[in-house]
């Protein structure tokens, strides 16, 4: 065989990369055209391929926290599909009780620590949830994704330092979409290549196309296996592309529309499905029969939000303190 | 058998009890290792336990902040340390967006339960940047608890209660000239609940609600009241968020008048939020119009002259309840 990934890897990868592409579509059909979704709107579109090289390279016992644009990882260590539609949607149902949004999936469970809105915090939080593997004596290591706009906060320098002085387990991968909401990485920073950030505090790093999830998976992997020996952290870039708008709302004037076409003839779906093809990994039978089951699954997840009913009123001051005395000031 | 210790040693017992009880607790913070705390609470307590446990960080309060966060979220119970309150104005976002809400927003799923401590409010000279008391600050955030002791007993038997049964994230209040306040202590174990005010001096005339450092003149206002034949009753909340207003009222049914003593800011402080509770709980029971004295209302300056005269003493509380009193001089 020509590819160096067996042949179920190629198809797990195909299914959850379909998966999250299908689902944020359809999340963005009833976002525009019927209205059912609000509020802040960030799709993982064109960066899937990062998300299923890092299952792959990583076990379930593995922790991911990342920022905003949370969709994709969050169904890929396995929030249910019907719990990320259900949260979209507000509902009781969702996997943070129609409490986050988009902006906030949540899945303990799942190892699955969030969806966080403000720009590079979750860098730090990440580092703390290592901090306590390393305590526990565990091997587990930590993945703390963010985009290149947070590379500029001081939260990532700090946490870069600490991260080296006590070598916790936990790989920073920052996923380079070039664009920090509406302004171009150059326009942020003498400094372009991000992974040379990590120069300052001496942490390894390393480069990755983020378009291929075998080159997510081999850098990923190199990261982790460093992370368990208790060889420290490591900072990824990997260079990624989002083919939508910052989140819903973004005009996106500040790119050509020729651009955006380049990167689509990048798509890391497609290239996943070429090489898929070329190598007789799977059958059009064997791709259609995967893309079915992830629209039946989508097509569910709506149904299942639809019909779900809103939180009760009473969840206001619920989830608020673990304390179930607590005396709120309600006037 | 108590024994009269100092404040800091109060909180060294409190920690190093929870620390040799349950291994996921530990202690992080500037200097608070190798230097053995910059107050000299943790004195020993890296020899004791190790550098495992009791961790010294680089000067990086948002980075040890996050650090101390995440680790609670992933199943410790981290001790933080601020050299100052004023420092962790730095960490605020980890405390406010981070800790504070994570809960909720996990509908749920990811508890913080971590202690933040040290020193808050003015202590002499030392300029408006190392002078700020954050109690009300705090105490608008719902989701953590604020707890502010006047005394060693207090301050023990709280940060012991704080580390082992809250599992919500709690800010622990000092200060630095409180460290060596002496106090009766006594030996064996206990623990304070939170939100739980604590009458300090039983008075029928007036009462007098304070917290922290505060209550030093908030007693000693009382004591010069005796002796012009006031009998004040005074009060220690201990906890401000969440606020035992109940306490105070009860006090305010018997005494008709109520006088609030605090450091904070005026606007929108710990003061402002009694008064209203007590304006609507207890209308009928007020005699007088419900007066405090706070900080001035600017930062503080370095002058001795100038601090004296932002900060509340005993001349205007005795002042101000004898106002309340409607008394004559």
């Amino acid at each position: 065989m020509a590819t160096k990934f067996s042949r179920e890897t190629y198809l797990y990868w195909y299914e959850l990369m379909q998966l999250i592409r299908q689902f944020e579509l359809m999340a963005e059909e009833k976002y525009k055209m019927e209205g059912k979704i609000r509020g802040f709107f960030h799709a993982y579109v064109g960066q899937e391929a990062i998300a299923a090289g890092a299952m792959t390279a990583t076990r379930p016992e593995d922790l991911f926290i990342t920022a905003y644009r949370d969709h994709g990882l969050a169904i890929a260590k396995g929030v249910s599909v019907n719990s990320c539609m259900a949260e979209l949607y507000g509902k009781a149902t969702g996997n943070a009780k129609g409490k986050g949004g988009s902006m906030h999936f949540f899945g303990k469970d799942c190892n699955f620590y969030g969806g966080h809105g403000i720009v590079g915090a979750q860098i730090g939080t990440g580092a703390g949830l290592a901090f306590a593997e390393q305590y526990r004596g565990t091997d587990n290591v930590v993945l703390a994704y963010f985009g290149d706009g947070a590379a500029r906060q001081g939260i990532l320098h700090e946490t870069f330092n600490l991260a080296m002085l006590w070598k916790l387990p936990v790989i920073f991968i920052c996923e380079n979409n070039n664009y920090a909401m509406g302004t171009s990485i150059e326009r942020t920073s003498n400094v372009i290549d991000i992974y040379k950030l990590a120069d300052a505090y001496e942490m390894p790093a390393d480069t990755i196309d983020g378009m291929s999830a075998e080159s997510v998976h081999e850098g990923i992997g190199r990261a982790v296996k460093r992370a368990r020996e208790k060889g420290g952290p490591t900072l990824l870039e990997i260079k990624t592309y989002r083919y939508k708008g910052h989140s819903i709302s973004d005009p996106q004037k500040y790119r050509t529309k020729d651009e955006v076409d380049e990167y689509k003839s990048k798509d890391p779906i497609h290239q996943l499905l070429k090489t898929m093809r070329d190598n007789n990994l799977a059958t059009d039978e064997e791709i259609k029969a995967i893309d079915q089951r992830v629209d039946a699954i989508v097509t569910e997840s709506v149904k299942f939000a639809e019909e779900s009913p809103w939180p009760d009123d009473s969840e206001v001051l619920k989830d608020v303190y673990v304390d179930q005395n607590y005396p709120f000031i309600t006037d | 058998m108590a024994r009269s210790i100092a404040f800091r040693e109060a909180l060294r017992e409190a920690l190093s009890e929870e620390m040799r009880r349950d291994d996921r607790v530990f202690l992080m913070g500037e200097e608070v290792a190798e230097y053995n705390g910059a107050y000299k609470v943790s004195q020993g307590m890296l020899a004791e336990f190790g550098p495992k446990r009791v961790i010294d960080t680089p000067i990086s309060e948002l980075g040890f902040t996050a650090v101390g966060v995440g680790a609670a979220q992933n199943g410790l119970r981290p001790v933080v340390e601020f050299m100052t309150w004023n420092f962790a104005v730095l960490a605020l976002d980890q405390i406010l967006n981070t800790a504070s809400k994570m809960l909720a927003m996990s509908g749920g799923q990811v508890s913080c339960p971590i202690v933040f401590r040290g020193p808050n409010g003015s202590a002499g000279q030392l300029g408006a940047q190392h002078s700020t008391a954050f109690e009300a600050l705090y105490a608008n955030i719902p989701g953590i608890k604020v707890v502010s002791p006047s005394n060693g007993y207090d301050a023990k038997g709280l940060l012991k209660q704080a580390i082992r049964y809250e599992e919500d994230p709690v800010m622990f209040m000092e200060s630095e000239v409180m460290y060596g306040d002496k106090c009766e202590v006594p030996e064996s174990e206990y623990y304070i609940e939170l939100g739980k005010a604590d009458v300090k001096r039983i008075g029928r005339d007036v009462t007098i609600v304070s917290f922290h450092k505060m209550m030093k003149v908030a007693l000693g206002a009382a004591a010069e009241l005796e002796k012009e034949g006031i009998s004040a009753e005074v009060i220690d909340l201990r906890t401000i968020r969440p606020l035992d207003w109940m306490t105070i009222l009860e006090s305010v049914k018997k005494t008709n008048r109520l006088v609030i003593v605090e450091e904070q800011w005026p606007f929108a402080s710990v003061s402002s939020e009694i008064t209203y509770r007590i304006q609507k709980e207890g209308f009928d029971y007020l005699d007088a119009p419900i007066r405090r004295i706070t900080a001035a209302d600017a930062p503080l300056h370095y002058a001795p002259n100038l601090v004296n005269a932002a900060l509340p003493d005993v001349p205007r509380t005795v002042k101000l309840v004898k106002e309340v009193m409607y008394a004559r001089k």
